[in-house]
């Protein structure tokens, strides 16, 4: 028994019954971890030492019958807050930093008794598709290391698919959790915008961000959502809508699915995109299609406009929330002789290309003679956006979609051409505007590299999602596989 | 400072500026390089241009909510906390954060 590979499900009975003790379990993923970092590098920090003294605790009190994720070894995005553990964000600019504080969802699924294995890998401070903007180097895709992660959650999703961890959180504010779940081929969910709480997470675009999961199964998402999910009165971004039973939601999952309506949109099958990843969706909707499920062609016209909305929108969020990295309360510092120059010394040398390009197109579509022409028009193209969703959602109840136009591209392919590597995201920002859930699911390979489709639904559906991508894994295996790292 | 829009190439001086605007030291190749990518992306996002938004109200938030407060009650943290904070100053003088002149 493999116990790198095992669901939390199965990690946490085996930890009841005592087939293993949670220091047999993390110790098994820290020497995974040390076999495959060289080849992928998907950690900054590995918490080794944390890791097997909270293994020890759990063995000692005993795990908690009742908590699933008790004693389950996890990773996290090196965006999110754990006290006394360092967070980079994949960043110079944060070197050294140590948070006082944990994140909520950091502490909830503490509370839960998660143990920590460590942070992983990102592009810098989220902003990018591969995770090849961090400062740390490139995640190398666990089934091609000369292949990109995706991103920005490219070390969350290659360390759950290699077995590295049972389960990650990662943000999505464009995609960067669905796009490398499917580069990956390892299931990752986009919450409803306000569904989870980002308390403790550095923000990029803050009314984009979202925090959810990657793990290898649609039932193991439920599990972690299940401990995540609510209002936060630390986030008042955080409405307070009632949290299912995610898990309930799976049981029958699979008959559930006679009689529903899924859309296909006509605007996400393009020119440009691989031949076979439109296949794969095709397919993937013939599957449901046998499940009892009805396919009905939609139509979203406005899809074409949401990547450029998006890079203005993004990028003025952003340069907002850059302004707090100026080497005076936390992080690296430039010495220089006026206050000025501090600032303009730190944040040159601590930040990253894409992260300065993020910040001047965001300072450029804010400013005065700019702002209406360009930030204001994106802010109500995004309102038509979210207006077309709820349109159609009036007559189908989940979307199928591809999650990305191609599979992994080859580490340096697209680094030097931002507008390529945005449309990289070209399915994952549409829904990412308009603030509804999504779950990236593996459907298969292309080349042997995964290929995942994309289920969206209404604005706090994720228990209808997660039921209708759960019903999918109950009739195929892609989510199975693993790579021969 | 910037010329109306529909420009094709931002000038080095407004990539100067914005550099400024953004607290961001660049070298001249990086002017450069950045004039040519900045440029690019602008030209990208022109594409909004094409969509009618007329009377359309523009999402500020994604939520809906209103006033979200809390009571008017202060917090006070000590302890471990206080010095975790303290500690990740970069350039401090006991528990006070350094800063250069910010008059001059």
């Amino acid at each position: 028994m493999e116990l790198v590979n095992l669901s939390i499900k199965e990690s946490h009975e085996g930890l009841v019954k005592k087939k293993f003790s949670c220091v047999e379990l993390t110790q098994a993923y820290l020497d995974r971890i040390k076999k495959v970092e060289p080849k992928i590098n998907s950690f900054v920090t590995v918490t080794e030492k944390l890791a097997l003294g909270q293994a020890k605790a759990v063995d000692k009190n005993g795990v908690e019958k009742k908590q699933m994720l008790s004693g389950v070894p996890a990773a996290l995005k090196d965006v999110f807050c754990y006290e006394g553990v360092g967070a980079t964000a994949s960043s110079k600019i944060l070197k050294g930093y140590i948070p006082p504080y944990h994140a909520t969802s950091v502490a909830r699924l503490k509370q839960q008794g998660m143990v920590l294995l460590g942070k992983t890998n990102t592009d810098e401070f989220t902003m990018g598709s591969s995770t090849e903007t961090s400062a740390f180097g490139a995640t190398k895709n666990p089934w091609d290391t000369t292949r990109v992660s995706g991103g920005s959650s490219g070390g969350s999703a290659a360390a759950v698919t290699a077995g590295e961890c049972a389960y990650t959180l990662g943000t999505d504010t464009g995609g960067s959790i669905r796009q490398p779940a499917a580069f990956c081929g390892v299931t990752g969910l986009k919450v409803t915008y306000g569904r989870t709480s980002r308390f403790g997470v550095m923000s990029m675009a803050s009314s984009l961000d979202t925090i959810g999961p990657l793990a290898r199964s649609v039932e193991d998402i439920a599990y972690v959502l299940q401990a995540i999910a609510g209002s936060d009165t630390r986030d008042s971004t955080t409405p307070k809508v009632a949290i299912p039973d995610y898990l309930a939601a799976l049981v029958g999952a699979e008959k559930s699915v006679k009689g529903l309506k899924i859309g296909l949109p006509k605007q996400y099958f393009i020119k440009g995109m691989d031949a076979e990843v439109e296949t794969s969706v095709r397919e993937a909707a013939r599957i449901y299609e046998k499940m009892g499920a009805k396919i009905i062609e939609v139509d979203l016209p406005l899809t074409e406009y949401a990547v450029a909305t998006y890079y203005i929108i993004c990028p003025a969020e952003v340069s907002s929330n850059m302004a707090r990295y100026d080497g005076v309360r936390y992080g690296s510092v430039e010495a220089a002789k006026t206050l000025y120059d501090t600032y303009a010394k730190t944040r040159a040398r601590g930040f990253g290309d894409e992260v300065k390009r993020r910040i001047m197109i965001g300072t450029y579509v804010l400013s005065h003679g700019y702002y209406d022409a360009y930030y204001k028009q994106a802010m109500k193209v995004r309102t038509l956006i979210r207006q077309e969703f709820k349109k159609v959602f009036e007559g189908v109840d989940i979307l199928l979609t591809p999650t990305t136009p191609t599979t992994a591209f080859k580490i340096g392919e697209n680094a030097d051409d931002p507008i390529k590597m945005y449309l990289a995201d070209v399915f994952t920002i549409p829904a990412s505007l308009a603030g509804i859930p999504g779950l990236a699911l593996p459907a298969g390979f292309v080349d042997k590299l995964p290929v995942g489709v994309q289920l969206l639904a209404p604005w706090f559906a994720e228990a209808k999602l997660l039921s209708v991508g759960h019903a999918y894994q109950q009739v195929t295996n892609w989510h199975k596989e693993r790579p021969s790292l | 400072m910037f010329p109306c829009f529909g420009v094709n190439m931002l000038t080095k001086e407004q990539v100067q500026y914005l550099a400024k605007l953004s607290r961001l030291e660049l070298n001249e190749a990086e002017v450069k390089k950045f004039q040519g990518q900045l440029s690019a992306i602008l030209a990208y996002v022109e594409k909004l241009r094409e969509v009618n938004t007329n009377g359309v109200e523009p999402t500020a938030q994604a939520t809906g909510l209103e006033n979200v407060a809390r009571a008017d009650e202060a917090d006070t943290f000590g302890g471990e906390t206080k010095v975790g904070v303290v500690a990740n100053v970069p350039k401090k003088k006991g528990e006070y954060v350094q800063v250069r002149a910010v008059f001059d």
